[in-house]
């Protein structure tokens, strides 16, 4: 089996725990001040990639963990943090502060990143949660011509470079089987990601990080969609109480549900 | 934007739990000025201390349970190794960086029993790894960083507390020479449950030394063997900060090998000295901790609890004793890591004088520990009937946040200090 060169792409968002507050010209959400932290979905890409390799799951071993991720200057924060997981090194590619890179973009950046550095596995979160598009990883997958496993729960490595993948779907589970080089996403059960320990934040600091801009990869950032508005959810109704079984029907037939 | 199935669970000790958008988008505490290191410090460590959440530090308070799992958690990541020499498998850092690390723990609602489950491992190796042989160092400090063996701190006496070049535990020099220690400590924290303990003791009778201002105590590193006769200790039942012991520790004729003996015999006091002020800014950053997290509940509080048809913040009487806590825990914060900061730039620049040093830690100590205890009892007082109740956490961190204001040294050292260091007033003792 070949060995693995295993692209991550990792991407900063407002931290899952944040409520996030529409600014004030309701085109997105604030993000001055407001705490960051990679996607929880990349944080288990990053952690498969480095289980693999700890656990010895590639016959052929694992070569090289990239991360890569696109985003302003304090995206270096989450690439560290994913070099503290243990990824070996990173890559940055710089944009400006506003430019919020849609989909397909990431997608076609990544297409010339793997070639780039010559990888044959990208894994990536199945979303990111701030824009939850879930298109990047199939992008990819239709750009590079592979096959992909998406919402991965367990990924296991045969001989031949053959992968197994089994994936949550409605209903069950579905396991499906494809060759390298290959396109994985990854889903909430598949691991739990590490914390970074303090002897391994401090090497991370001396892994290398190389810096990029789109320009490099022959990108340019142009748009296809154009947000319009963003609101905040209507406020919940609190709901009503009901004494009984019968009180529920009555309530129900009240309201026409039934 | 956020799905129910948003975040990955990690479990940690059974404790953990991902709760959703539930923080605020900006943390209390301004963080311009500090450095990359030490926000990184602060996020990591919070993520360790998440895995210990309020009804962990509640439960281990009322049964005055050690809270082992806490330990081993940050041992586990390598945190007790933080400001240790990297080529013993530290992480090299400074005080500066130890200081957050400590902040950041009683700030999670761990409080100060988070901060004195491991502060001795963090305070007390300084010396230890500033003057200790390579053997020593090689035979001790990893098994410290890897939370193998606990440590305590012995130096203070029922009959010798601030005045601490009186203590009277003597290790007497054997023929062979060994020791024999015989004397009794007090607030020895986390003595029921350390391996080791740093130790102060008198080599020199006070009548003999040659200076005995400063000569004639010697620092051993010392096995606590529980077992032995000869060495007993008794848990002292205290305020606050129940789950981590502090005692009475009594030797009786307890034999110390030759090569516990750190630093050079009579020069004892000078080493431990060197530890002094950067155990008064990790005080001051478990302050400040403490002092942020009691305000943070009571801003929420405050902002959520209705009486007469309003959140009772919207009342100034409740509005601005707590603007007023927050700016004192702000102006204290920067006191804090001004005193880390310049300790640690002390290393390296010979310009700083030592005592420049010393007035910026215990300035910032008393600050922060002031602060602090507004911020908790105001928080406990915003609270109304609910602040006295346990289960709101802030009673907890109210009866914690004396421990600041009265150790390492109490407030009215500080006073004495300032006043002969830096206004140049004839001492009154």
């Amino acid at each position: 089996m070949s060995a693995l060169r295993i692209l991550v792409p990792v991407k900063r968002v407002i931290d899952y725990a944040v409520k996030p507050r529409v600014n004030k010209a309701q085109t997105g959400v604030e993000t001055a001040g407001v705490k960051h932290s990679m996607n929880p979905f990349d944080e288990l890409s990053v952690e498969e990639s480095v289980r693999i390799r700890e656990k010895k799951s590639a016959p052929g071993g694992v070569e090289d963990i990239c991360v890569i991720s696109a985003g302003p200057t304090k995206a270096q924060d989450v690439l560290r943090t994913a070099m503290a997981m243990g990824a070996d090194r990173a890559i940055h590619v710089e944009t400006k502060p506003d430019d919020d890179l849609e989909p397909l973009t990431v997608a076609k950046l990544l297409k010339a990143a793997a070639e780039q550095q010559k990888s044959n596995l990208v894994i990536l979160g199945k979303q990111s949660i701030d824009d939850d598009a879930n298109q990047t990883g199939q992008m990819l997958a239709g750009l590079l011509g592979w096959p992909q496993a998406t919402q991965a729960s367990k990924v296991e490595f045969g001989e031949g470079d053959v992968v197994s993948v089994t994936r949550e779907v409605d209903g069950g589970v579905e396991t499906v089987r494809a060759k390298l080089p290959m396109i994985i996403t990854t889903d909430l059960r598949l691991n739990e990601p590490r914390y970074a320990s303090l002897p391994n934040i401090m090497k991370a600091k001396k892994k290398p990080l190389e810096k990029k801009t789109l320009a490099d990869f022959g990108i340019t950032g142009e748009k296809r969609l154009k947000v319009l508005k963003v609101t905040e959810p209507p406020p919940r109704q609190g709901g009503g109480k009901v004494e009984d079984v019968d009180g529920l029907i009555s309530k129900l037939k009240e309201l026409g549900a039934i | 934007m956020f799905t129910p199935n948003g975040a990955p669970s990690r479990q940690r000790d059974g404790q953990a739990h991902r709760a959703f958008a539930t923080s605020a988008p900006r943390p209390l505490m301004a963080t311009a000025g500090f450095t990359e290191t030490q926000l990184t410090v602060r996020d990591a460590v919070k993520q360790v201390c998440s895995g210990f959440p309020s009804t962990y530090w509640r439960e281990h308070d009322q049964q005055a349970q050690d809270p082992t799992e806490f330990h081993a958690a940050l041992a586990k990541d390598g945190w007790l190794g933080i400001a240790l020499p990297e080529e013993l498998g530290g992480a090299g850092l400074g005080i500066s960086e130890a200081t957050i690390m400590m902040q950041t723990i009683t700030e999670s609602g761990a409080g100060m029993a988070g901060a004195q489950s491991i502060h001795a491992n963090v305070y007390a190796t300084q010396p230890l790894a500033r003057f200790g042989t390579r053997t020593q160092l090689e035979r001790t400090i990893p098994n410290i960083i890897s939370g193998k063996w606990r440590v305590c701190f012995g130096v203070t006496e029922p009959d010798a507390g601030l005045d601490t070049l009186r203590l009277s535990t003597t290790a007497t020099r054997q023929p062979d020479g060994s020791y024999r220690v015989t004397g009794k400590k007090i607030w020895i924290t986390c003595a029921q449950v350390a391996s080791k303990m740093i130790l102060l003791a008198r080599t020199t009778p006070r009548e003999e030394a040659q200076k005995p201002s400063s000569e004639g105590l010697s620092l051993f590193c010392i096995d606590l063997d529980r077992s032995h006769p000869g060495l007993e200790m008794r848990r002292i039942a205290k305020m606050g900060g129940r789950a981590v012991d502090a005692n009475e520790v009594f030797f009786d004729d307890y034999p110390v090998p030759a090569d516990a003996l750190v630093g050079a015999e009579g020069q004892g006091f000078k080493v431990i000295l060197h530890g002094m002020n950067a155990e008064r800014c990790l005080l001051a950053g478990e302050a400040l901790g403490l002092g942020y997290a009691a305000l943070g509940r009571a801003a929420t509080y405050a902002r959520e609890r209705t009486v007469f048809q309003r959140p009772i913040g919207m009342n100034q009487g409740i509005a601005h004793p707590l603007a007023d806590a927050y700016m004192r825990l702000e102006a204290a914060k920067h006191a804090t890591y001004h005193a880390a900061r310049l300790y640690d730039a002390s290393k390296m620049d010979r310009t700083i004088r030592m005592d420049e040093v010393g007035v910026a830690c215990n300035s910032a100590k008393y600050l922060a520990a002031e602060a602090a205890f507004t911020a908790c009892e105001r928080a406990v007082l915003t609270h109304g009937g609910m602040g006295y109740a346990v289960e709101f956490d802030v009673e907890r961190w109210f009866r914690e946040c004396l421990v600041p204001r009265i150790a390492p040294v109490s407030r009215e050292m500080i006073l004495n200090y300032i006043s002969e260091k830096v206004l140049e007033l004839p001492r009154s003792y």
